[in-house]
This record gives structure tokens, sequence and C-alpha cells, in this order.
């Protein structure tokens, strides 16, 4: 049987064919990803380039109320930006930040879990110790000291030029711990069973088994994880840029487009704040809508924390 | 049970001295106490004078005990911003950040229990499962955002409720410290709606824990066992299964509690509430380092107390707890 | 006279997202007052279920689908929950399996038999206490007012399985149905266990039913027997005649297959070759048919009715069944 007859006729895509919700969740977010990769060829304008922005054009209203243009189809922000276009990348800048993030999360995890789980003794004693200590800790605080932290060590200019890698940085070491106890708890399962017995005797070295046999079985877990930690990494970006500690305003995210438009909203101007917030707020529900129904499909031992 | 006890006080102090030296060496790689204690018009011969007489020049160990030795003494440095000793304005703030914490636990434990409950009793029914997806939606809302519209709702577009700042208040002990805004109606009014925004982001949580909880416990053998000697839907319910779910959803209560404080500091920026979250996001601006690692070290000791509290707490529990088959 | 308790073709499913499945597919026993009765065959046979049935008390998707239970001449089966809630705990009261998980953690053995009492009597907290006292001296516990204090975490299995028959004992019930009350015990406390049930049975003229894996224990404690299979019965009789001389190729694969007291010194152990078949896919015919010796082609066709086999045996083989006819029409 081919992979793709099996995953064909697996319970996974039957009960994702029963389940709405989780259906529509996913169309969702593939536009949601289609429009953030291809911003750059669909957006009306760029809301980088400075020379097509326009300052007259500032805080337009959407085209369906008084004084909207059809130029503008969701209004333009204080700066004369048009909201769609700046949405559009500010989706691309968030999403890419949260993937990048995560990724470092897992990698991060998975080797300190790996580590830990199979070398056991005071490796894993001290390792689980370090990851207790900073799980006892909110991650989002943590974010915020790590950001404040980098903020005053480069300076609020260079900060602000090197916020990408910054932002993937600061989430990425703020959360990994969930990963590490989730692969750690299922690597000590997995150590004793046969097969890693076997695997052991015929001669396979310690990072062998560990990748290729006991990996592959705690990848259900990551995977499951994986959706949640992707809309706590959006999250903790937007409110990272809303202290500003995150995206500058130039090249805004979410967050940031949320926080420059927070103090026109008394002013009345709310759709530079509740456009960019409704739409950050439909890719992480969307993100945790399937990450639920992946949560009672592949039902992983997770750690309970 | 008491050799557990020790150990995990001992380990609170090893981690709060693991703190502490990450705190002290930010501090003495990025801080300028010399700026904290005289300001920025200051010749550089003069600087390199006062750097010698505060011992910045001596070596990194000995410039840590020494931080150490006057934050035991409850000397934690000299906020640049406030020109006082970080700790005390840390305290001033304190209050404020503990009235809202309050305000939103309390709105927290009076909505969560009776819904939670009540959707792991009744899992199908129509409030169940409005519940269930408005917790879904909630735990989707970043908390600046949930305080942003209802600053939007109830300031700007209603009028009803004040958007920032805390009203009226009135100075508790008389000695300046705590400014409270829980005896005036002008107060309560400015609190209500940062209290419920900061709830926002809790509630799902805990109407899911609680939910989870239950639900678990309803599948219990000692619960059959109560049906099987007959006692009524109410007292199964309401005294076997509750009292069961309470345990446990406390002990998290206790923690995620402390993190609340991090969700403050959103909260407050958004309502430019006076308070811990508020200083420090002041500090972080202004690059006040001593404020800040006095900060980092203040909300860490409070974590690390509640933490080990509670651990020691829940041992005493646990024994019950695990024979009760709830893992 | 009716019999104390009397189930008719009884039929339980699961509603499951699949479909239906059965569990109990149209059993009948009776049961007389002080009678006691072994519920035997392997786990997922249906025991449990039989037992949870009578109260009522079936989990979740479970339904009884057919078939009547009487009790003392009314049918339970179709009370509301309120009326039946009456009888469980009152009338019929239940042992569980595992005592380490009956009893609720949080709250204390005087408290948990207490609230029994008052349940189903109107009766003040200090006459209940009183009550709970002289049931905790009739199941031999050692300084029962401490006890009555105590948490269940402080007691031991065996400690701990004596206040639960205590607690089924506190409003003087007709029947009692222990769901294998000393699998999850050390051997030496099952024995003491059991010889308690069969002593206040004798004492309080209580009926019991009795389910269990263990033949050796029905036969040593109940006057009847019904051995399950895949949801049926498929041998039921005096305890003494079924042991001794089993009908159906089950039961004496079972008898066969317990070393000890049941077989003749020097007879071979023998083990009943495969499985019993899940609910979701009994064979067609006897279901008992894969795994059978003396299995024919009818077998697989038709299902056996229990038949009387003589003896007070009732029992469902196509084949002995066939031979009892030949038997008897020789004989006639």
């Amino acid at each position: 049987m081919t992979k793709l007859q099996k995953f064909k006729e697996s319970y996974f895509l039957y009960s994702f064919k029963r389940d709405k919700v989780a259906m529509a969740s996913f169309i969702i977010l593939v536009i949601l990803l289609i429009l953030a990769v291809t911003a750059p060829w669909i957006a009306p304008m760029d809301p980088y380039g400075a020379n097509n922005i326009d300052i007259m054009n500032s805080e337009i209203p959407p085209m369906w109320s008084d004084g909207g243009e059809s130029q503008f189809p969701l209004g333009t922000d204080n700066m004369g930006r048009d909201m769609f276009s700046t949405m559009l990348y500010g989706l691309r800048t968030s999403i890419i930040i949260g993937v990048c993030a995560v990724a470092l999360q897992a990698g991060i995890g998975i080797f300190v879990g790996l580590t830990a789980g199979f070398i056991g003794g005071k490796t894993d004693a001290f390792l689980m110790r370090l990851a207790d200590i900073q799980f006892s800790f909110p991650y989002l605080m943590l974010a915020i000291f790590i950001g404040a932290i980098f903020q005053v060590v480069f300076g609020v200019g260079s900060y602000e030029r090197l916020a990408v890698p910054l932002l993937i940085i600061i989430i990425g070491l703020a959360e990994w711990p969930v990963y590490a106890r989730t692969i750690r708890a299922s690597v000590i399962g997995e150590v004793n069973k046969e097969y890693v017995e076997a695997a052991r005797i015929i001669g396979l070295s310690r990072p062998t088994i560990m990748v290729r046999h006991v990996l592959p079985n705690s990848l259900t877990s990551v995977m499951v994880i994986s959706t949640i930690q992707i809309a706590n990494a959006v999250m903790s970006e937007a409110a990272l840029s809303f202290l500003g500690l995150g995206m500058p305003v130039t090249k805004p995210s979410l967050g940031s487009l949320i926080q420059s438009g927070f103090e026109f909203i008394f002013s009345g101007s709310w759709w530079i704040t509740v456009f960019p917030g409704v739409w950050l707020i439909l890719f992480v529900l969307v993100i945790n809508l399937l990450g639920d129904w992946l949560r009672d499909v592949l039902n992983p031992k997770l750690y309970k924390g | 049970m008491f050799a557990f006890i020790i150990r995990r006080v001992i380990q609170a102090i090893l981690v709060m001295l693991v703190i502490s030296l990450v705190g002290f060496s930010i501090k003495s790689n990025i801080g300028d106490p010399v700026r904290d204690l005289v300001g920025e018009r200051v010749t550089p011969e003069e600087r390199a004078q006062m750097a010698e007489k505060l011992g910045l020049n001596d070596p990194f160990f000995v410039q840590y005990t020494r931080f150490l030795k006057n934050a035991l003494h409850g000397d934690l440095g000299t906020s640049f911003i406030y020109r006082k000793p970080a700790l005390e304005v840390i305290f001033r703030h304190a209050p404020a950040t503990i009235e809202l914490v309050l305000g939103a636990a309390l709105i927290i434990a009076l909505f969560s229990f009776p819904l939670g409950v009540y959707s792991a009793l009744y899992p199908r029914s129509l409030l169940s499962r409005f519940t269930m997806g408005f917790s879904t939606l909630g735990v989707s809302i970043p908390v600046f955002l949930t305080a942003i519209m209802f600053i939007y709702l109830f300031a700007v577009t209603l009028h009803i409720l004040p958007s920032y700042g805390r009203g009226e208040t009135i100075d508790l002990f008389g000695n300046g410290y705590w400014q409270t805004g829980l005896l005036t109606i002008d107060g309560l009014k400015h609190l209500l709606l940062p209290c419920v925004s900061l709830a926002s982001i809790m509630m799902p949580l805990f109407i899911r824990l609680i939910r989870s909880e239950m639900m678990e416990v309803l599948e219990t053998e000692y619960i059959k066992y109560a049906w099987a000697k007959g006692l009524s839907t109410r007292r199964i319910w309401l005294v076997h299964a509750f009292k069961n779910t309470l345990l446990p959803v406390v002990t998290v209560f206790g923690v995620q509690i402390g993190i609340m404080f991090a969700f403050t500091i959103l909260t407050e920026t958004v309502f430019q509430w006076q308070g811990m979250g508020f200083m420090f996001l002041d500090a972080i601006q202004r690059a006040d380092i001593s404020l800040l690692i006095a900060y980092l070290v203040v909300v860490a000791s409070v974590f690390v107390v509640v933490n080990t509290v509670v651990d020691i707490m829940y041992s005493f529990i646990n024994p019950t707890v695990r024979i009760a088959g709830t893992k | 006279m009716s019999h104390l308790l009397q189930i008719n073709d009884l039929e339980v499913k699961f509603a499951l997202r699949t479909g239906d499945i059965t569990a109990i597919d149209g059993i009948r026993f009776t049961l007389d007052r002080g009678e006691k009765l072994g519920l035997v065959g392997e786990s997922g046979a249906g025991k449990s279920v039989t037992g949870f049935s009578i109260i009522n008390l079936l989990s979740k998707p479970g339904y009884i689908s057919k078939g009547k239970i009487f009790f003392q001449g009314n049918e339970i089966s179709s009370y509301p929950n309120e009326k039946m809630r009456k009888i469980r705990g009152n009338a019929i009261s239940m042992i569980f399996q595992d005592p380490m998980m009956t009893l609720n953690p949080v709250f204390t053995v005087g408290f948990q038999m207490i609230e029994t009492i008052q349940a189903h009597r109107e009766i003040s907290k200090a006459n209940a206490r009183k009550i709970a006292l002289e049931k905790l001296k009739k199941v031999h516990i050692p300084s029962p007012e401490k006890r009555l204090e105590q948490y269940p975490h402080e007691l031991s299995g065996g400690m701990r399985q004596r206040i639960i028959i205590a607690i089924s004992l506190l409003t003087d019930p007709a029947i009692i149905i222990a769901d294998e009350p000393t699998t999850a015990l050390d051997v030496t406390i099952q024995a003491e266990i059991m010889d308690l049930l069969q002593e206040l049975c004798a004492s309080d003229n209580m009926a019991l039913i009795l389910i269990t894996h263990d033949l050796g224990v029905v036969s040593q404690v109940t006057e009847k027997i019904a051995v399950m299979y895949a949801g049926k019965i498929i041998e039921y009789g005096s305890t003494d005649q079924v042991v001794k001389h089993p009908v159906h190729p089950y039961t004496e694969g079972l008898i066969k297959s317990i070393p000890g007291t049941l077989i003749k010194h020097g007879e071979d152990l023998v083990q009943i070759p495969g499985m019993m078949p899940t609910l979701t896919n009994i064979p067609p015919g006897c279901a008992f048919n894969p795994r059978c010796y003396l299995k024919e082609s009818i077998c697989t066709q038709k299902t056996p009715e229990l038949r009387d086999m003589g003896q007070g045996v009732q029992a469902a083989c196509h084949v002995k069944q066939r031979g009892n006819r030949q038997n008897n029409n020789e004989a006639g």
C-alpha cells in the first residue's frame, strides 16, 4: 500500500472529514498562510517602501464608512499606509517569527530532552531541574525580561534593526522546557522497550538509536505541542511588540500595528487597532482549534504542565 | 516529610542564588551605578573616582558577594529615574498591582467554578458548548487586545467606565505606601475593566481545568460507588465530586496567580495603571538597570516562594490525591 | 411464590458511534432469599455488566435494551432513577472490585458510612454512627471507633474491603452483589474476606451474587452457578453438579485449567485454546465454536439455546443437547 493510500484510509483523515470545525479552521489557516506568503505580490502597496506612503492619506476610514476610499478597502493607518497591505505584511512577519521561534524551541527542547532521557543520572537531574526552574516562571515574563535586557544592550536603534532574529531568539529561549519535558518522558518510556534493546544489541550507537528509533515515536506529541506553541509564539510576539520590545512600526508585525493604533482609538479611528486585532485573533484561533482537534485525535500522552 | 521540606527549601535558595547571579552579571555588564547616583553630568575623572569608591573595579566575585550582602539587607541598588532605593520604588508600586491581581483572581474564582462544574456535568448542553467555545476564543485573544476592546466599548463608545488610571485612592496606612482604590466608588470603577481584562486571560484556562478535572473525577470508581450507595445526585456532584476537583484546582490556582503577575505588565500598560508592571516598562524605556534588576529579583523571589510553598503544601495532600486514582 | 430476584431475557447494549454492540445477550436467572449465586467467566464476558444492570447503574453508553428485572415481585428495570436510588445501597448493595479505589479519598470512613445510612433512613447522625459502629464490629474490624475518624489512605486494602462490606450491610440489604471482591487483595486476605461474606450471608439470611473469574472460589461459596461466555449464560445450575459434571465444553475447559481442588490428583491441566472473542466480532453460531473440541457444522450456523440437561443443570451446547436427547430416547 502506498503512503498516500494509507493516509486516505486512515482514522486521521476520517475524523478530520467528520469534524466541520477542524475542516473550516484548516481551510482558513491555509488561506491565511497563502496570503502571508504571497503578501509581496498580492498586497496593493508595499508598506515598507517610504516613497509610496503619503501622509496626506492618514487615518482614512474603511471604504464602507463615511470618508472611506475604495483605494483603501480597510482604510489607512496614522502614517497613511493601506491597512490591508500592512496587515498582510504584518501577518507575514508574525508567522515568520512564530514558526522560527517554535523551531528553535523544538530544537533546544528535543536536544535537551533526548540527552536527559538517554544519559540519565546526574545530567538528567541537572537538565530537568533547569527546565523545572524555567518552567516555574511564566514564559511571557521571561520573554519580556530577555527582550528588555537585549534592548538595553543593543540600544533601541540596533534592536529595531535586528528585531526579527532577536524576537526569534527571545521567544525560542523562553519556552523550550515544554518540549524537553515531553521528549524526555517519552524517551524514558521507550528506552526500556524491546525494540531499543534490539537496536542496541545489533550494535547501533546511542545517537543513532535516539534519532532513528526513539524520536519518531515522540513525533506525535511534538506535532501537537507545536501547533499550540506556534499560536503561543505569535501571541508572545504580539505582546512584546505591543510593549515596544518587538517589531518597529516601520516594519510592523500584528502586535506593533495594534499598538500603533491604540492611541488613535480615543479619537475614534478604531480600524487601525481593530482590524489587525481581529486578524491576529483569527489566526491564533484557527491554530488553537486545530490543535485541540489534533490532541483529541492523536491523543498523545502530553506532559501535564 | 521533614527531609523533603528541607530539600525543597535548599533548592529554592539555590534557585535564588542563580537568579541573583544572572541579575548581577547583567547589572555589572550593562548597568551604570555611577549614573544612578550622580546623574550624567560628571567629568570622566570624577566618574573614575566614583567607580573606584563604589568598588566597581573589584573582581567580579567580590562585587557579587557585596551585591548579595546588600540584597539581604534590602538594598537592591538605587533607581535612576526615581532617585530612590529601587526596593522602595517597587514597594510603592506593588499595592496597585496586588489589588489588580486580587480583583482578577476574585472574578476568576466566581465565574470559573460554576461554569467549569456545569460544563463537566452537562457537556452537551447549550451553555456548556457556549462556554467551551467562548473559552477557546478567550485563549486566542491577547490580553492587551481584550483590554483595548473594553476601553473602546465601555469608555470611548458608551462612556460608562473610565479608560485609564486608578481613580480616587485612599492612603491606607497613612504613610504613603499603600494607596488603595478599593475603598472609593471611583477607585472600584477604575478597577473593573483592568480586572476583567486580566481575568479574561486565565478564565478560559480555569474553566477548562475545572471541567476536565471534574470529568475525570466523575469517571472514578469512588463516584461510581457513591451512586451504588444510593446517594442523591446532588450530593454526589456537589459534595463527593466537587471536593475532589477542588484540591488539584486550588493548587494550580496558587501558581497561576503568580503567572498573572506577568500579564499585569500588559494590562497595566494599556490602562496606564501605576503598578509594578507599568514601572517595569518605564524602567526598560529609560534603561534604569538597577530598577530592572531589582524587579527581576523581587518577582523571582515571589515565584520561588509561591512555588516552594505550593509544592510543600501539595506534598501534604498528595497521598490522598494519589490514592484517589486521579494520577 | 415469586423469586427474590428474577432476570428475564436481559439484553444490554452499548451505544457506540459505529453502532450498538451487545454486551449481554438475553440472559435469565433467579435468586431466592439467602441464596448464593456465582457469576463466572473470563473478563469481558459480561459478568460485571450484569451486576451493574441489576441496580441500573450501567456506565454511560450502556443501556438495557430488552428484558425485565424483578425484585421482590416489582419490575425494577423500569423504575425511574429516583425510585431506583432508594433501592441502590439499601435493599441491594454492591461491593466493588478494588477497595483502594472505591472509597472517596477526601472523606473519613465515618462520613462515608453515615451518609449512606442517612440517604436511606430518616435518622440522626448520632444514631447513624451507632449503626456504623455496630456494622464495623460485625466485619471484625479492630478498634472501630478509631476507624470512623480515619481517611481511606490510612488503611490497608483488606481493611478497606472490610469497611466496604460494612457499608454494604448498613441498611440490612436483601441482596449483596460482590464484583470480584477479592481480586485486588493478597491471597491470605482473600480467604478471610470470602469467609466473612459467607458468615454474614448465613447470619442475616442475605442473598449474594458473587461475580468472579475464579471457579475455585465460587465452588466453595455458592450454591448456584451461572457460567458466562461472550455475553451469554452458557451453563447454569447447582454448583455441585456443574463443578463435578460440567456439561458445556467451555465450563469443562475452565475447570480443567484450574490447578488445585477442582481436578483430581494426577490429571493434566488443560488450557482452552484461543481467546474469548471481543464483543465486536463474535463469531456466528455458538460464540465458543472456534475454541471448541466438539465443534460441528451446526455450531457455526445456529446459536444454541440454554436447555435443561437434567440434574438441575441447563447448558447451551448443540452437541451435548443432542447427546442428551439420544440418552433420553434410549432411556424412554
